[in-house]
């Protein structure tokens, strides 16, 4: 855990440093354009790695009851046997994280009067489903306010949407609940990895790293709006000429937010080689996106091996007198003369 | 069964996490904690590769030399294979979500038996090979080199686990642990491991065609006696066509019914369901297995003994399948049977109920039902005539198997036929029925007697659900629709639950169905006298429901 903080401060100082000691175009320029180039490809390059391998089976997870009888009601959506169904179920999966809102925690209690012994109660647990919601969706509303420091004039979309952002409070700058809510809900996500002894048990440098690489980048981009701030109008000419492939000088704009941007590249020149694939990793999840329809239609195992087995004729060659003696039907009748 | 320890204690010494970091604890090759190995006959006369005599206990499992790359190189295989298994192994975050969905992690509170934890283990030595991450930080990103020990720990956790997917309900991401434990397995098959309570029964329906090694003249006489006992109970002695061609229906169930208590009243139910129906059905000896422990070696070997059904409907020219009561049978013929063996022969045609006229649709392309769906059709039809009085002494509730569950969706179907045979029907607590149902604890080939302890441990959460209805209010019987079950729930019930008694769902549709010219019912199908028999109550007393025909 602690490891993973200090890279993940290591990254940040080594930012800081270079940008103070006058290599902020390094930082602010060419190593997003390495970054977002080297994102690209690499999330190619997984996806196909991924597709390249078949689904040679049809393995839906049944999270409800199968299509059968007529009279039989059918849980379209969590046993789909429709490409629509299937389209619900993947939209739920990923836009509301619908497994995850089953969870449940399981105790186990040594002596319970109820049942003169042993009992396991379940209760429902929302708590992690709730805060991967908020943070998923706080980051991707986070990402999609930035774009006005990308784009000239600012979609109006998007300067709505700062406003609902902002709608909880006046004063300047206005106070964005969603970049609150984003490192409320990663405090979340590692207080479990921290104080949760199962997590604990099994979290890696790979999970802590992303999460204080993220904590860090909504730290930045936090001090950069109501702290430390940012002249915004110089940032945004800067950004938009990097945007368009002809940098401008990078003076005047404070180290932290090249701390920032360098953040963000990590996170960038990370993902595609680490779990955090699973943004498009889930589109992929057979268990999750096929059709539960196998006995329905035939689906094909391109490496199928050829059939081999212990054919009708030999099992009747092995036992064909004692079947004879018990009156079965015979292909062959059995050999009287060596009897 | 007599060592085990009182429930209580069971729970109470369950250990504490341990203090060393997981990729630092080997596993410990106690008694009681794992299968015993293979024959090397028995992996020898199947082909398996690499047969070998080994034991678990023992610090050398005498692998072949070159065991690493054997393993490297057939998990590179399987990568190429699986889509499921790439995409498994790189996405996972670790959120834990599936840890306590569990029945082996909260029965043992081993931390590798967290789903997330159990496919670390194989995750581990993929990022070693097969991730750049891996590649350059090593250890520090959770990455391993194969060993010895490693394979060992595998192993220990490959048999730990009932490959019943009910991890992946759960998880935000699909991830299936039972496709990593299968994968799994098929490696340590790659280097001669296995065990014998699964390699036993692949041979023997390898050659006999059922795991139990029940020959054809064999199983006859079986299946004659038990139609002799329905003989005894109903007057009636139900048919037992055996090898008929040109039949319409092939029916195949596991082998266990025809051998195993209580499965046989099941199979006992079936002659008498069919028999009532006047059905043209056969029964086959060369396919007299519908299980398939093949499905926990390798997906060739499920392939294999998946084989047999479709060329025996071949050369019996029937029409279609139907399928009895079996768990992982249903996960092999729903999601897999097509794509191993399909498409089926030409003579076969879109399953037909031949009483109702139902067309079962979603059986179209492998043309097999399950005898559920069959049932439940002709009870909404009223085919058939019932007196669930006769199951008044019971008071049951129903174990969803995993794979009808989680590999099917098969939920309401038995439970449609249940209500309408017994009167007193009561779920267990949501959260342990239906796709969130919890196994038996001894499913996909770990049904042995020397992990019984283990299967106790693994059985607790299904085992606390029936003791939690049993007390409050008062059943005393649990039906299920799987052979492995009907094997694995009476002792888990005797344990955690003494008092009650399992059988298949068709045990309690026979005991309710009024055969035309049956004699009087006293007894039930176990012989067992049935309470208020000796009233003056007819046998088709106004309880009894159904038209007949």
């Amino acid at each position: 855990m602690f490891s993973s903080l200090l890279l993940v401060l290591l990254i940040g100082a080594v930012a800081w440093a270079g940008a103070a000691a006058g290599f902020a175009s390094l930082f602010g320029a060419a190593l997003p354009y390495a970054a977002t180039v080297i994102f690209i490809v690499g999330m190619i390059r997984r996806m196909t790695y991924w597709a390249t391998s078949p689904v040679p089976f049809c393995i839906p997870t049944t999270a409800g009851q199968e299509q059968s009888l007529a009279f039989i009601r059918q849980a379209k959506i969590d046993c789909p046997s429709s490409s629509a169904g299937v389209f619900a179920r993947m939209f739920l999966e990923v836009a509301c994280f619908r497994s995850l809102f089953r969870n449940t925690r399981a105790s186990v209690r040594g002596r319970d009067s109820a049942t003169a012994g042993l009992s396991i109660v379940y209760y429902s647990s929302k708590w992690l489903w709730f805060f991967a919601l908020v943070f998923h969706y706080c980051f991707l509303l986070v990402f999609i306010r930035h774009f006005r420091f990308f784009m000239e004039p600012a979609p109006s979309c998007i300067s709505f949407l700062e406003s609902l952002d902002g709608i909880m409070q006046t004063g300047s700058p206005r106070f964005f609940w969603t970049g609150a809510l984003l490192l409320i809900a990663l405090l979340f996500l590692l207080g479990r990895r921290i104080f949760n002894e199962r997590l604990r048990y099994i979290s890696l440098l790979n999970d802590y790293f992303p999460l204080w690489l993220l904590i860090g980048i909504a730290g930045t981009g936090v001090c950069l709006r109501y702290f430390d701030k940012t002249d915004i109008a110089t940032v945004k000419i800067f950004i938009m000429g990097v945007t368009h492939f002809a940098p401008v000088s990078p003076e005047g704009i404070a180290p932290l937010f090249f701390v920032h941007i360098t953040l963000v590249c990590a996170l960038l020149l990370y993902l595609p080689f680490s779990k955090l694939a699973h943004m498009a990793g889930v589109f992929f999840s057979p268990t999750r996106n096929l059709r539960a329809d196998s006995r329905r239609t035939r689906r094909i195992n391109p490496w199928n091996p050829p059939k081999q087995y212990f054919t009708y004729a030999e099992y009747e060659d092995a036992y064909r007198d004692a079947m004879a003696e018990a009156g079965l039907p015979l292909e062959k009748q059995p050999d009287k003369s060596a009897g | 069964m007599a060592k085990l320890p009182a429930p209580q204690m069971l729970i109470a010494s369950r250990p504490d996490f341990p203090d060393q970091r997981w990729l630092d604890v080997k596993p410990e090759f106690t008694p009681g904690t794992f299968c015993y190995p293979a024959k090397k006959d028995t992996m020898e006369i199947l082909h398996m590769p690499n047969p070998h005599e080994w034991d678990p206990a023992a610090d050398d499992w005498g692998l072949p030399e070159n065991w690493e790359k054997i393993l490297c190189d057939a998990f590179a295989d399987r990568l190429e294979k699986h889509r499921s298994l790439k995409l498994f192994m790189d996405i996972c975050v670790r959120c834990g979500a599936c840890a306590d969905k569990c029945h082996f992690f909260l029965g043992t509170n081993d931390p590798k038996n967290m789903p997330v934890l159990r496919a670390e283990l194989l995750r581990s030595l993929y990022r070693r090979d097969h991730t750049m991450l891996g590649k350059l930080l090593g250890r520090k990103a959770g990455a391993r080199k194969w060993d010895k020990n490693v394979v060992k720990e595998l192993f220990y956790y490959a048999y730990q686990c009932t490959e019943c997917r009910r991890c992946s309900l759960f998880c935000p991401y699909g991830i299936d642990t039972a496709e990593i434990t299968m994968i799994v397995r098929e490696l340590l098959h790659e280097v001669g491991l296995g065990i014998h309570w699964i390699m036993d029964p692949v041979k023997n329906c390898s050659f006999t065609g059922n795991h139990l090694g029940i020959q054809p003249h064999s199983f006859v006489e079986i299946v004659e006696m038990l139609a002799d006992d329905c003989e005894t109970i109903t007057g009636i002695r139900p048919k037992t066509p055996f090898n008929k061609k040109n039949a319409e229906i092939l029916f195949i169930t596991p082998s266990g019914d025809v051998f195993a208590d209580p499965g046989i009243y099941t199979f006992m139910g079936y002659l008498m369901l069919f028999h009532e129906l006047d059905l043209d059905y056969t029964l086959s000896t060369y396919a007299s297995e519908g299980g398939n422990f093949g499905s926990f070696t390798t997906f060739n070997m499920a392939k294999k003994l998946n084989a047999k059904m479709y060329a025996e409907a071949e050369r019996l020219n029937v029409k279609w399948l139907l399928g009895g009561e079996c768990g992982h049978m249903w996960r092999v013929l729903n999601q897999y049977m097509d794509t191993y063996n399909g498409p089926t022969p030409a003579n076969m045609i879109p399953p037909v109920s031949p009483v109702t006229g139902t067309v079962f649709h979603n059986a179209a392309s492998t043309k097999m039902v399950h005898i559920a769906e069959f049932t439940a059709d002709l009870i909404y039809h009223n085919k058939l005539k019932l007196d669930p009085g006769r199951n008044d002494h019971i008071i049951t509730t129903f174990h969803d198997s995993c794979n009808p569950s989680r590999g099917m969706g098969l939920l309401d179907e038995p439970r449609y036929v249940l209500k309408a045979v017994c009167n007193n029907f009561i779920e267990m607590p949501e959260n342990t029925i239906r796709e969130q149902t919890f196994c038996c604890g001894a499913g996909s080939g770990l049904n042995t007697e020397e992990i019984m302890e283990l299967r106790m441990r693994a059985g607790m959460p299904r085992g606390n659900a029936l003791r939690y209805v049993q007390q409050k209010f008062g059943v005393n019987h649990m039906a299920c629709i799987c052979a492995i079950d009907r094997a694995t729930l009476p002792p888990l019930a005797n344990y955690w639950a003494p008092g009650v008694t399992v059988s298949g769902l068709h045990e309690l549709v026979a005991n309710a169905l009024v055969m035309k010219g049956e004699t009087k019912r006293t007894m039930d199908l176990r012989q067992e006298d049935l309470p208020g028999a000796d009233g003056d109550e007819p046998a088709d007393a106004p309880a009894a429901r159904g038209e007949g025909e």
